[in-house]
């Protein structure tokens, strides 16, 4: 299959995301669209590394292990993934706590 | 068309038109539902590219954990949907509508790049994915970043806690 599908795909979820970080007011569903494009660029980072696993020569060997970076890479930003939420829902927690709202509003200025 | 095409095509679809009904859903809960549905398209799409121990890992991590991290903070905070402020039309327009651009700048510039001509990717096959492989990898030339991520895990855990005792 053409690696351009892969790509058109990934660049219209990511796309989705950027369009989510700009309209919705709400401070989750903001979160969560930076999710959507971390899943998007993790996506076709495995598409790349199946790309890099076809196109090596010597690849008839069943032990190459050109592109398996490309996949430890994608593990990798799931765990900082994993870790960025859980500090990013404590920081929406206290901001609602402070404001009693979700909304993004409130943050246009950091001070008071 | 080969059952592999056609699954492709039937995943990306499913994986668009949730990634929308994210967005355009009034209700956070909503939200995150499609999002986990978001995410199960991408872990079938890593299945068909025989990325197993992603697929099971972005199931496991991202439509178990963090989803669940998600739902149980809108749960708990238990938001109005009436009270989020309207944002002007036009601002949305102009969002969007920079949005779409951006998408059409990049869909143009691979479009007309040469480099990605004839490139094909290897789709149901290849053993680059499989647990066996990414743990003799992670374990020989990638140990030291194996180890610095439980040290970014303790200190994230001990900053969410920090932050949320306040």
């Amino acid at each position: 299959m053409p690696i351009q599908y892969y790509i058109y795909l990934c660049l219209t979820l990511f796309c989705i995301g950027i369009i989510g970080v700009l309209t919705r007011r709400n401070a989750i569903i903001v979160f969560m669209c930076v999710e959507l494009m971390l899943n998007a660029v993790n996506l076709l980072l495995v598409a790349f590394s199946k790309m890099h696993y076809l196109a090596a020569p010597g690849t008839e060997g069943a032990n190459s292990t050109v592109g398996t970076d490309g996949q430890l890479f994608v593990f990798f930003i799931m765990v900082v993934a994993a870790a960025e939420v859980s500090v990013g829902l404590a920081i929406i927690v206290m901001m609602y706590r402070n404001t009693h709202s979700v909304d993004i509003n409130f943050l246009n200025r950091l001070k008071n | 068309m080969s059952t592999t095409e056609i699954l492709f095509f039937l995943l990306s679809a499913l994986a668009v038109f949730c990634a929308i009904m994210v967005l355009v859903s009034k209700n956070p809960v909503h939200s995150v539902l499609w999002l986990i549905a978001v995410f199960c398209a991408i872990s079938g799409h890593y299945i068909l590219l025989n990325a197993q121990f992603l697929a099971i890992v972005n199931l496991i991590v991202y439509a178990g954990a963090i989803m669940v991290l998600f739902l149980f903070v809108i749960m708990l905070m238990n938001p109005n949907t009436d009270k989020e402020s309207k944002k002007h039309v036009w601002m949305k327009l102009a969002g969007v509508s920079s949005g779409v651009c951006f998408l059409l700048l990049l869909v143009q510039m691979v479009y007309q790049s040469t480099d990605m001509g004839g490139k094909k990717i290897l789709m149901s096959d290849g053993n680059i994915g499989l647990i066996k492989n990414l743990g003799k990898a992670l374990f020989s030339d990638f140990v030291v970043p194996f180890e610095i991520t439980s040290v970014l895990f303790l200190s994230a855990m001990v900053g969410a806690v920090v932050i949320g005792k306040k």
